[in-house]
């Protein structure tokens, strides 16, 4: 049988994890097929038709889905999880919001933020956040899983020639309205995808001194984090809090500057792929999970990382 | 109206978890256990809104073993009016926990099911979202701005792009993010307060519904340890490691 995969988008373009979450489902079947539910949407069901390693693409276009509203959207993908016997979608607040609806209609006990697929019925996850791993084997008929994004590489894009069918749209509660989306305008990218995330802690000393790390995360192109201690003595605010009750980030680098490295910051960003930490307590424990630690007073050492980085005649973006 | 929130009981936050050498799982004897903390979230907003009139009780219920009380007393003791505790000796997962809480539910008849969006123990981020599946109610997640009206509530949530706002119908589960307030300290007269107040027992494997796991789990491991890294000097051997050795700028 195959995998029914949920397609995350605006109704006009295909959101990236959808990639992911593809690549992901291939290690479980590689009988991929990605329902697309929105409003006028078929611009995204040619995105999707257009990535090789799927079979064949739903699109769904009715006004039911326009706000991807999960009291909606869970019905149509539990009626259609009849012929599957994976039905994946990513972790992320989209994933996260409808998928245990579905799981609950069907009676399966959902497999989450999977970051690994061992075979198509055991998968590895983080729990604790992520200070420990858990082996799991689901033993229900079907699998409802979420995928944790960054943990698979993004599916290519193009080259496939996927057949379109179209599905009707099934009954809606009305329980729920939409009433607006504010994305957060940023020029810096998003704090959970940045390639790069450069975070302060209480070593910044105030607020006013953040604009040492935000000159350099504009260099880089990177987006701004904080530890809890600099969000709690209010240098800035808490959407950029990272750790175990913040956000959970993976980046390419990882900045860690003036953070002592508590338990409850570390779980947010070790599993970054390079880590960096600029501390001047030789002793603090982000140092035993830095790459490369530089021991040495932040006040000068941010100014002679930007003049640095200035030197260089190209940066990756 | 009345709320019902739901709170676990989990290892503490600020505790190093340890796993267990043989691969069953973590440590949890003499560990430090608290209130799931978006459950606090969740108790802090009920009692709010029992505060400001327009909601006349507050039910705390947990899922557990006999200790799981704590988390219910706690919840007394922040203003919740009385509690429950079905009790159960070994881990169930959401789909059971959500089935437990449809049979809370139906007995006790609320308006509102407010929960924390996580638990940070099993890290799964199912079980409002399944109870609300379950009742067929709607559902609010990661919600942090909660507006009471007459027979809807505006809620806005927070989401990967920035927030969205919501008017979702009553009933409705409510799932909690750690935005959404501050939660308040039990004062020692009302935690004296707290013992005195009555929390009913049931029990979980005598509600009729199917609360069998259905995950194994084979292994619990450490995540693979990060090798110990070099200490460098100077920001220029800084810059040039990421360069020419990470590669990452």
């Amino acid at each position: 049988m195959s995998v029914l995969l949920i397609a995350e988008h605006d109704n006009s373009t295909l959101k990236v994890f959808t990639l992911n979450a593809i690549s992901a489902a291939s290690k479980m079947d590689a009988d991929i097929h990605v329902l697309v539910a929105g409003s006028g949407c078929e611009n995204v069901s040619k995105e999707v038709a257009a990535v090789p390693l799927v079979k064949k693409v739903l699109i769904c276009d009715s006004p039911n889905y326009k706000d991807y509203l999960p009291e909606n959207l869970a019905p149509l993908v539990s009626k259609l999880a009849e012929k599957y016997d994976h039905i994946v979608a990513s972790a992320n607040t989209f994933g996260k919001n409808f998928m245990p609806r579905v799981a609950a209609a069907l009676d399966v006990s959902q497999v989450s933020d999977v970051i690994k697929v061992n075979s198509p019925d055991t998968f590895l996850r983080p729990i604790y956040a992520g200070n420990a791993f858990a082996t799991v084997k689901s033993n229900d008929k079907k699998k409802c899983v979420t995928i944790r994004p960054t943990s698979f590489d993004p599916a290519p894009k193009t080259g496939g020639s996927a057949q379109v069918e179209k599905v009707e749209a099934v009954a809606v509660p009305n329980v729920s309205k939409f009433i607006k989306r504010e994305e957060t305008k940023s020029e810096r990218p998003e704090l959970g995808t940045a390639r790069v995330v450069i975070s302060g802690g209480r070593g910044m000393e105030n607020a006013d001194n953040f604009k040492l790390i935000t000159a350099i995360a504009d260099k880089l192109n990177a987006a701004v984090g904080a530890s809890r201690a600099a969000v709690d003595a209010g240098y800035i605010s808490n959407d950029h809090q990272v750790g175990q009750t913040g956000k959970v980030v993976v980046p390419d680098l990882y900045i860690a500057v003036g953070i002592s490295g508590a338990i409850q910051h570390l779980a947010g960003m070790k599993e970054s792929k390079i880590i960096v930490a600029i501390n001047k307590d030789g002793e603090a424990p982000i140092f035993s999970v830095a790459d490369y630690g530089l021991e040495a007073d932040l006040f000068k050492a941010l100014p002679e990382f930007l003049a640095e980085l200035n030197k260089l005649n190209t940066i990756q973006k | 109206m009345k709320i019902l929130v739901a709170v676990k009981r989990v290892i503490d936050y600020n505790v190093q978890i340890r796993v267990k050498e043989d691969g069953s799982g973590v440590h949890t004897d003499n560990v430090k256990m608290s209130t799931n903390p978006p459950d606090d979230n969740a108790i802090e907003e009920a009692v709010k809104l029992k505060e400001s009139g327009k909601v006349k009780e507050v039910v705390a219920v947990t899922v557990g073993e006999e200790k799981a009380q704590e988390t219910v007393r706690k919840a007394l003791a922040v203003g919740a009016d009385r509690g429950i505790h079905v009790k159960a000796d070994s881990y169930i997962e959401p789909l059971g926990i959500a089935k437990i809480l449809k049979k809370v539910v139906e007995k006790e008849k609320p308006d509102m099911v407010f929960l924390g969006k996580q638990a940070i123990d099993d890290d799964c981020n199912q079980t409002g979202q399944m109870l609300a599946a379950m009742l067929n109610w709607p559902q609010a997640t990661f919600t942090s701005k909660v507006n009471l009206k007459d027979k809807a509530m505006e809620i806005v949530r927070e989401i990967d792009e920035g927030l969205e706002t919501l008017e979702v119908n009553l009933p409705a589960v409510v799932t909690c993010d750690l935005r959404l307030n501050e939660p308040r300290f039990a004062s020692l007269p009302n935690i004296m307060k707290a013992k005195k107040k009555p929390i009913d027992q049931m029990i979980a494997k005598d509600l009729g519904v199917d609360i069998a796991n259905r995950i194994q789990q084979l292994k619990v491991e450490e995540p693979p340890r990060r090798k110990g890294g070099v200490k460098v000097s100077s920001v220029a051997e800084l810059v040039s490691k990421l360069k020419n050795e990470a590669k990452v700028i």
